[in-house]
């Protein structure tokens, strides 16, 4: 019988939270720093964690790009008065989806069998990547690295 | 096959705001369901939410009916007095302008008051204690109490980010928080009483539409009104006989002559400051000036260059609203027995929960 999520929840107990904050030195657009918590260090490599929160920066950095495409769409919905945006979704909640589907991607593939779940930034407000660290339970269900 | 433990922990699972997790199996389901609240009924700042969540004000909106009633009312005189007579006279555009511009005007208007200016949710339980654990690692040994800001370098500029207590983080660059609505606003640029909210980051754009297009209407409105009462008075009336004729005019004129100033002058002022891409806050506290220190500071988010400025500022893709106020609260474990659930009716405010039931649903929700 599989457990539920909730008996998993109280099963997974949370040995920690890791937080990686903001990079602020390119400006107020959303980039997160690259630097590989200590934390982490016996559960995943460093590569594969700078790749991920590589690919977020781009992700994010395509969401507030300014071009084209972003100028049409102002225009187009300053002419409108902006109701437009009652009927078309925005180009930046394009791109969180796309954000939300990569993360719950990298989720799968390779921080769950590791033992960590990512949460969506935007669920902290953008300012955080908050990592959680479930306890390993070596009761031999566990395929890991 | 691959028997993963750890797969079966979803990532939306853990109090995802859009999709509704179903209740856990062995808890009282028909209850929960029912009586699932959204995450504006928890919400700690000082705002009013209308529509379940959709429409947000601040606490203090008291002169926005005043704004509103004004523009309204100015406008309808317009068009019931002023126009039968300039339509005959002049042209037929007028009316036709003068809707355009008014609908402009209330358009952006209630987008400004009623969106989300760009508030950041306060740091979660287990955020606010890491970061605190990382100031107070900082101080090591000394005997001050640990300094309570940040230093950032953007664009070569050195930033210092300051602690808010309230939220319980670092404020990011351009943030403040306002002691009205008792949040931080990202790109806080000042809190109008007139429009009842505060101006940041997410309705910044519509603010300056609002100020722009109510100078246009204003002045719209002033040369009609002028026009009409100069030739009623052709003719050998007189300009009291074209008053006494039409009373409504000499009002319009009135609120239009005082208005006209003003709203110009602050539109002025904004597109001064969309042009540097610079805050009110920012301007008025002198942070880039130079006032503060001896060395040379600039503004490091400007792109100096006035076109660019100006399309940041208002043709950057709108970022979506970080609060998610019709997010549904993640159902608990174990539902609180026999705590008094109101279903609030529509364009009713804010249930009357105590400051700790409040503080304590909100720190729930978020850590899940």
């Amino acid at each position: 019988v599989r457990p539920s999520l909730q008996d998993l929840r109280q099963q997974a107990s949370i040995a920690a939270k890791v937080f990686v904050q903001r990079d602020y030195t390119t400006g107020t657009i959303c980039q997160f720093q690259t630097k590989f918590p200590s934390e982490l260090e016996t559960r995943i490599d460093k590569q594969q964690f700078e790749e991920t929160i590589r690919t977020l920066n781009n992700l994010y950095a395509e969401a507030e790009k300014l071009g084209g495409r972003s100028y049409l769409e102002g225009c187009l919905a300053c002419v409108t008065a902006y109701t437009i945006f009652l009927c078309m979704e925005t180009h930046y909640e394009k791109v969180l989806k796309k954000i939300a589907k990569y993360i719950q991607e990298q989720n799968d593939k390779i921080y769950a069998p590791r033992g960590l779940l990512l949460t969506d930034p935007i669920e902290r407000g953008l300012r955080v990547v908050e990592i959680t660290i479930f306890e390993d339970q070596s009761n031999g269900r566990i395929e890991g690295r | 096959m691959k028997n993963c433990e750890y797969r079966q922990i979803e990532p939306q699972g853990l109090g995802t705001p859009n999709a509704a997790p179903p209740p856990p199996a062995g808890a009282n389901d028909a209850d929960t369901r029912a009586k699932r609240r959204r995450k504006w009924e928890v919400f700690p700042g000082k705002n009013r939410f209308y529509c379940d969540g959709r429409i947000m004000v601040a606490r203090q909106s008291g002169v926005l009916p005043l704004t509103l009633g004004l523009i309204v009312l100015t406008s309808c005189l317009f068009f019931v007095f002023d126009c039968p007579f300039l339509v005959e006279h002049v042209t037929s555009c007028i009316p036709a302008i003068g809707g355009a511009l008014f609908a402009f005007v209330i358009i952006s208007l209630l987008q400004t008051s009623f969106r989300d200016p760009g508030i950041l949710p306060r740091a979660t339980a287990d955020e606010a204690a890491y970061t605190e654990k990382q100031i107070d690692d900082s101080a090591s040994s000394s005997y001050r109490p640990p300094p309570r800001t940040l230093e950032v370098i953007i664009n070569q500029q050195v930033v210092k980010l300051k602690y808010c207590f309230t939220c319980k983080m670092f404020r990011p660059p351009r943030t403040s928080h306002c002691s009205l609505c008792d949040n931080c606003v990202e790109r806080f640029d000042h809190h109008c009483p007139w429009v009842g909210n505060c101006v940041g980051k997410r309705n910044y754009r519509f603010f300056y539409a609002f100020i722009v297009s109510l100078s246009f209407l204003t002045a719209f409105i002033f040369g009609c009104v002028t026009t009409h009462l100069t030739l009623r008075s052709q003719g050998g009336k007189g300009l009291i006989t074209a008053v006494q004729e039409s009373p409504a005019s000499a009002l319009e004129l009135i609120v239009c002559f005082f208005s006209v100033w003003s709203i110009l002058g602050l539109s002025g002022f904004h597109t001064y400051l969309v042009a540097s891409n610079l805050t009110t806050n920012e301007d008025i506290k002198g942070s880039w000036s130079g006032n503060s220190g001896v060395q040379n500071t600039v503004n490091p988010y400007s792109y100096n260059n006035i076109f660019a400025n100006c399309c940041a500022v208002l043709c950057a893709p709108l970022p979506p609203s970080l609060i998610d106020r019709r997010g549904f609260l993640p159902t608990q474990e174990s539902p609180p027995a026999a705590q008094p659930q109101v279903e609030l009716p529509v364009f009713v405010g804010k249930s009357d929960l105590t400051v700790e039931d409040t503080c304590q649903d909100f720190a729930l929700s978020c850590t899940g």
